[in-house]
């Protein structure tokens, strides 16, 4: 039984690089992956979760909304295919991922 | 007349007793309980080693056996509950009293007797706290110890887990009491003595090598990037910051990551010879690549590891050994140290409250301090100087006040979620709630909230010396707890002013690139790769042996 979740964000500017399209992470219990590609207008944002674990949608919401405060991730489509990750997992990968598409 | 040597005189009668069924010294393993029923009265102190690492499982298992009509309400002054045993004589009626200062393996069975009321409970002591007492108004009549090997005379040997052993002794040899040694083996000639034979009254050789609980091996294959991420900021942020090189730290798996990062990223950032040289440690297996690297000046230990022996016999250079070759421990001596001569201790916690007072008692778990709160506190009794001590000082305080002290660094390094989502960072720690079920008198808190100076998590590390009010330490407190509740609900505007002041600092204040949180930063990525590090001297214990 997966549950799918979406939000859509603008974000305080564009992601700074050139990058396309990242992914990192592993689908593995207690991890994640995370695909980031470079498709959306400016300062858009779109996260698409998909996760094993129902009854969570409000800490996936606080967790991306930090995320695209603090990263500021404008035109990504990020989609994640949970394995039952802890919030403060999937932060990292984010983080990681907007890093790693700021990376030439 | 008054009569001053009534003590001397009920030692002479035990003795007596006992030596019905002893030759000499010597006691067969099956006239074991019968030398313990003669041996100990009703209503004694015993201490029953039950250390951190090594257990007098024989004299133990013996004791259990006892005739409860014989020996009863037995008072146990230990520091280790460790063993099912220690269970079972309170369970039988053997033992009715108990103060001791960790419970390991048992920490589920201890609030269970507790709650049946088999267990009058004394109070939860640090380690040296408990030895003190053993010289003040906790003396055991009858102390029953266990070590390698054990000469005709009574001399122990007790090789690298020589442990409590020599307070335990000490307090009940010289204050009239019985001592009790259980030994692998007789030998002619010891390799070095540990316990001089005349404190020894009887000996017995177990019919299995005592049992030694490994307690400080972690696997590098289960340490995770957030560990790793946290471990970059500890490093960072204190270590390099305030120029730790003497410290201890705690046994947990966000310690271990540090131990394994200081040959890679401390590496990196220059920082080889400026940390992290001198410690008052285990022998953490997980520190061997950093000693093989050049990292490490030298280091003293509470107790010993299980697979560690040839390691650092063949490393005297780095750790404390007899003239025999073999490493030799001290929990008091190796306690003082990291009280009075470290300048930083780092440890992990089950809970965190909005004062940053710690505990790792929750509601069925009552796992005791061992050292943690001696460790993780500020000896006000300290009179030297060095730098990291003098600045941690200054920070606490505003302006140039006539007299400065200095300050321990007291850093508790936790996840804001520990396994299963339980949150580290609560409103109210469960062991208020532990002490009111119980009525306690003293909620069992491991480190208070005014000793520790730092908390990071995997979001940063909140310096609470830098706070002035109580306000400004809850919201840093709140700051830095993740998307706990507790994180949640931290007032935005404020984290953020205390960010500004450096109160709070994240990964990204800190210039730590998340990508570096990988776990191709680990030394050693699995206990096959520390035996590897050690040129194969570790000889790791077979549970942790997958390959």
């Amino acid at each position: 039984m997966m549950e799918t979740l979406k939000f859509s964000h603008v974000a305080k500017r564009r992601l700074s690089g050139t990058k396309g399209q990242a992914i990192i992470g592993v689908v593995a219990s207690g991890n994640l992956e995370v695909l980031l590609e470079r498709v959306l207008p400016e300062a858009a944002c779109e996260v698409e979760i998909a996760t094993p674990l129902t009854g969570y949608s409000e800490t996936w919401k606080a967790v991306v909304a930090e995320f695209v405060e603090r990263s500021s991730p404008g035109g990504l489509r990020i989609s994640i295919n949970d394995g039952g990750a802890r919030p403060d997992t999937v932060f990292l990968r984010l983080v990681q991922g907007s890093a790693l598409m700021e990376t030439e | 007349m008054a009569d001053w040597q009534s003590e001397q005189r009920a030692r002479d009668e035990r003795i007596a007793a006992g030596s019905k069924v002893a030759a000499g010294k010597m006691v067969a393993p099956k006239d074991t309980t019968a030398l313990l029923e003669a041996v100990i009265r009703p209503g004694d102190r015993i201490c029953l080693e039950g250390d951190n690492q090594k257990q007098a499982d024989f004299l133990a298992a013996c004791l259990a056996e006892a005739d409860p009509k014989v020996l009863h309400d037995l008072h146990v002054v230990q520091s280790g509950i460790v063993l099912p045993e220690h269970i079972d004589l309170f369970e039988k009626g053997i033992a009715k009293k108990l103060d001791f200062s960790y419970s390991g393996p048992q920490s589920h069975a201890v609030p269970r007797v507790l709650k049946s009321g088999k267990v009058e409970l004394g109070a939860i002591h640090t380690y040296i706290e408990l030895f003190a007492r053993y010289f003040v108004d906790l003396t055991p009549h009858v102390a029953l110890t266990v070590a390698r090997s054990a000469d005709r005379a009574g001399n122990l040997y007790m090789g690298p887990n020589t442990e409590d052993s020599p307070a335990v002794v000490e307090a009940t040899a010289f204050k009239s009491g019985i001592v009790v040694a259980q030994v692998n083996e007789i030998a002619d000639k010891l390799p070095r003595v540990d316990i001089p034979g005349d404190r020894v009254d009887f000996v017995v050789v177990a019919p299995k090598p005592f049992y030694v609980e490994p307690l400080f091996t972690r696997d590098p294959a289960s340490i995770t990037e957030i560990q790793i991420l946290a471990g970059m900021m500890a490093i960072k942020g204190i270590y390099a910051e305030y120029g730790i090189k003497r410290l201890n730290h705690g046994i947990g798996f966000n310690t271990a990551a540090i131990e394994l990062i200081l040959p890679t990223y401390a590496e990196k950032l220059g920082l080889k010879g400026k940390i992290a040289t001198h410690w008052a440690l285990n022998p953490h297996p997980t520190l061997i690549p950093a000693i093989e690297s050049g990292w490490v000046k030298q280091i003293h230990s509470f107790g010993s590891e299980v697979g560690m022996d040839a390691y650092m016999r063949a490393r005297s250079d780095i750790y404390f050994t007899g003239r025999d070759g073999s490493m030799g421990s001290s929990r008091t001596y190796c306690q003082l140290a990291g009280l009075y001569a470290t300048d930083l201790f780092i440890g992990s916690t089950l809970q965190i409250d909005l004062n940053g007072n710690s505990s790792t008692v929750t509601a069925d778990r009552i796992a005791g301090f061992g050292g943690a709160p001696n460790m993780g506190c500020d000896a006000h009794g300290r009179r030297h100087p060095s730098e990291p001590w003098l600045k941690a000082g200054r920070e606490s305080v505003d302006g140039h006040p006539q007299v400065t002290r200095g300050r321990k660094l007291v850093v508790q390094l936790v996840e804001s979620f520990s396994e299963k989502m339980v949150p580290v960072f609560v409103e109210k720690l469960d062991a208020i709630e532990l002490a009111e079920t119980f009525k306690l008198d003293l909620a069992p808190v491991m480190i208070y909230g005014d000793d520790v100076t730092h908390i990071v998590s995997e979001e940063g590390i909140a310096n609470l010396l830098l706070c002035r009010t109580a306000e400004e330490r809850e919201q840093a407190i709140r700051g830095i707890a993740g998307f706990t509740e507790v994180g949640r609900r931290r007032d935005r505007k404020m984290v953020e002013k205390l960010r500004e002041r450096k109160v709070i600092r994240r990964p990204e204040d800190l210039g730590i690139n998340p990508l570096d949180a990988h776990r191709s930063m680990l030394a050693a990525r699995s206990i096959e790769d520390l035996m590897h590090w050690s040129g194969n001297l570790y000889d790791p214990p077979n549970k942790f042996r997958n390959w």
